[in-house]
């Protein structure tokens, strides 16, 4: 069975019809690449998935279980993560606590004990340091373990949202173009991180313009143009799809 | 991050242990009550501005159910002041409670709105319900007595309140580098990240407006029986307003910022009396002056500006 299949998926803000009658399915394991032309309704798809909107109609079901409408903080708990395309890091904060937020889930969350220095919890959060110092070098930060966050240069924020993504220790991980605005050697790079993070055995979907990082990661590919579904299928069959280069390039009359 | 946080914890409590030996007279240790406090109260007020990014016009409010229950419900009901402060915290939490949820689900300047009416109707009510509280006249307030020892004068409460400031600067600087504190963080600096990363938003914005209530409260209660009297004026929107300036000149989101805004922002009017009629133009200079040149607030930019962070 699929790890999550998307049926009939639409959402309308007012009259624009941003997503419609979106369905997929998406196997544990693999990396799944959404692409399209810019406006096809890419990141829209992922914040219906990941509870950031409220589908108008259609269903989202993750291991057997419907999702829908869910909060993203109950998504979360049931290990799905995501990054930004337009940055979501918390620069009032250092790099290495913004990983460590990540695993808010898995620590004591509790109140009391944290104001009164609980030995239990300032131990698991000295783990908690460590392991996300660990991540920080998995990602390739390890030069920012000691930075804060508004001073860390643009590229290495993408990362950071990484970082912050796996310290959930995810079942699922939706990025939302990791490799916009860096340059072709960060793209390279950004490339080899998330076949890493698909090794380890996260799922990954991923929305990218970059076609040669889709083309070149991807086990899955699902096109859309204006909010709809173009077609699906492997690189190679993507590729030679007529409907796919008339979106891209415009088709001949 | 190598600098100890706690650093400036023991310079406050060094601070604490020598100034009543240094101090002067009785006027002066009066001030030192009133700053230590005050900075209790801008403590838990900054977790709730500065930290978790939400604004609050109307703490006063919250301090005013803390004085007037410690006024009230001895004088009129005979209950013992501890049960009574107890109870006014209790009051001031469930309060924020019932209203948080609704309050919270706006931002920015509807929130300060929110919180602002709030507070204008706990000092309505402590000026019209004359019969219980005295009115715009305020009543006195029984001395507080604990197992048949009675709390009074300078010393007792120059100990208590030193010793409120140091445990409260202790658990705040707990506080923040905890996981609770940091999912307060997150949610300021990207609402959105932090609830993807799962942090229920909603309860952390009403947790900590309850808490930094509580805080308020109580320390109403310790500032009543300390005074010996209270009037509406404590809960006013003005000391509202005050205790928002001290959070900003001090610093959002440092805990020692919090200490230093309320230290001088009372010590400043004293300071000023010379002025005669003109210090609060001169006082509103100051701070106008502090939020152009020093927009982060005093410790944050004196921190930034010699390279260490808290």
């Amino acid at each position: 069975m699929a790890l999550l299949e998307v049926k009939d998926l639409s959402i309308h803000f007012g009259g624009v019809k941003a997503v419609q009658n979106v369905s997929f399915s998406i196997d544990a394991g693999i990396v799944y690449a959404v692409i399209g032309p810019n406006g096809a309704g890419k990141t829209t798809l992922f914040n219906l998935i990941t509870g950031i909107y409220t589908p108008t109609t259609g269903t989202i079901t993750l291991d057997g279980e419907s999702i829908g409408g869910k909060a993203p903080d109950e998504l979360a708990r049931r290990g799905m993560a995501r990054t930004f395309q337009n940055l979501q890091i918390c620069m009032n904060m250092n790099a290495i606590e913004n990983v460590m937020v990540g695993a808010h889930l898995r620590l004591d969350r509790n109140l009391f004990k944290a104001a009164l220095r609980w030995p239990a919890l300032r131990a698991k959060d000295k783990d908690l340091h460590a392991e996300a110092a660990e991540l920080m070098r998995f990602v390739g930060l390890g030069a920012y373990i000691n930075a804060r966050a508004d001073s860390m240069p643009y590229g290495a924020l993408k990362r950071l949202e990484i970082a912050r993504a796996l310290a959930m220790k995810p079942r699922m991980i939706f990025l939302d173009e990791p490799a916009a605005g860096l340059n072709p050697k960060e793209t390279i790079e950004v490339d080899a991180l998330v076949r890493k993070v698909a090794d380890s055995g996260v799922t990954v979907v991923l929305v990218e313009h970059d076609m040669k990082m889709v083309m070149n990661l991807s086990d899955r590919i699902l096109v859309l143009d204006y909010g709809k579904k173009l077609t699906e299928g492997t690189g190679a069959e993507v590729r030679r799809n007529p409907d796919v280069i008339a979106a891209y390039l415009g088709a001949h009359a | 991050m190598k600098n100890n946080p706690f650093i400036g914890l023991y310079i406050i409590m060094a601070v604490l242990l020598v100034l009543p030996f240094v101090l002067p007279n009785s006027f002066y240790v009066d001030l030192a009550i009133r700053m230590a406090i005050n900075a209790v109260i801008v403590l838990g007020l900054n977790l709730l501005i500065g930290f978790a990014g939400q604004i609050s016009l109307g703490h006063a409010g919250f301090l005013g159910i803390g004085a007037y229950a410690s006024a009230v419900l001895p004088t009129h009901l005979g209950w013992h002041p501890l049960l009574a402060m107890v109870a006014g915290a209790l009051a001031a939490g469930l309060l924020a409670a019932v209203l948080a949820r609704p309050i919270f689900k706006l931002k920015g300047h509807y929130l300060a709105m929110a919180t602002l009416g709030l507070g204008i109707i706990i000092n309505i009510v402590v000026r019209t319900e004359a019969a219980w509280t005295g009115g715009p006249d305020g009543m006195p307030v029984p001395a507080f007595s604990l197992a048949g020892f009675e709390i009074s004068g300078d010393k007792h409460w120059y100990w208590i309140a030193a010793v409120l400031l140091s445990v409260s600067v202790w658990a705040s600087l707990n506080l923040i580098d905890s996981p609770f504190g940091r999912a307060l963080r997150a949610l300021h600096g990207s609402e959105v990240a932090s609830k993807v990363v799962g942090v229920d938003v909603l309860r952390y914005k009403v947790a900590i407006f309850v808490m930094s209530a509580m805080f308020a409260s109580i320390m109403g209660s310790v500032t009543a029986h300390y005074v010996g009297f209270v009037t509406p004026n404590l809960a006013d929107f003005f000391h509202s307003i005050e205790l928002v300036t001290m959070v900003v000149i001090g610093g959002m989101a440092s805990v020692y910022g919090s200490v230093v805004g309320a230290v001088l922002l009372t010590a400043l009017p004293q300071a000023l009396t010379s002025f005669e009629g003109w210090e609060t133009v001169v006082f509103g200079s100051i701070l106008m002056l502090c939020m152009i040149f020093m927009p982060k607030g005093l410790v944050p930019t004196l921190a930034a500006k010699f390279g260490k962070g808290e």
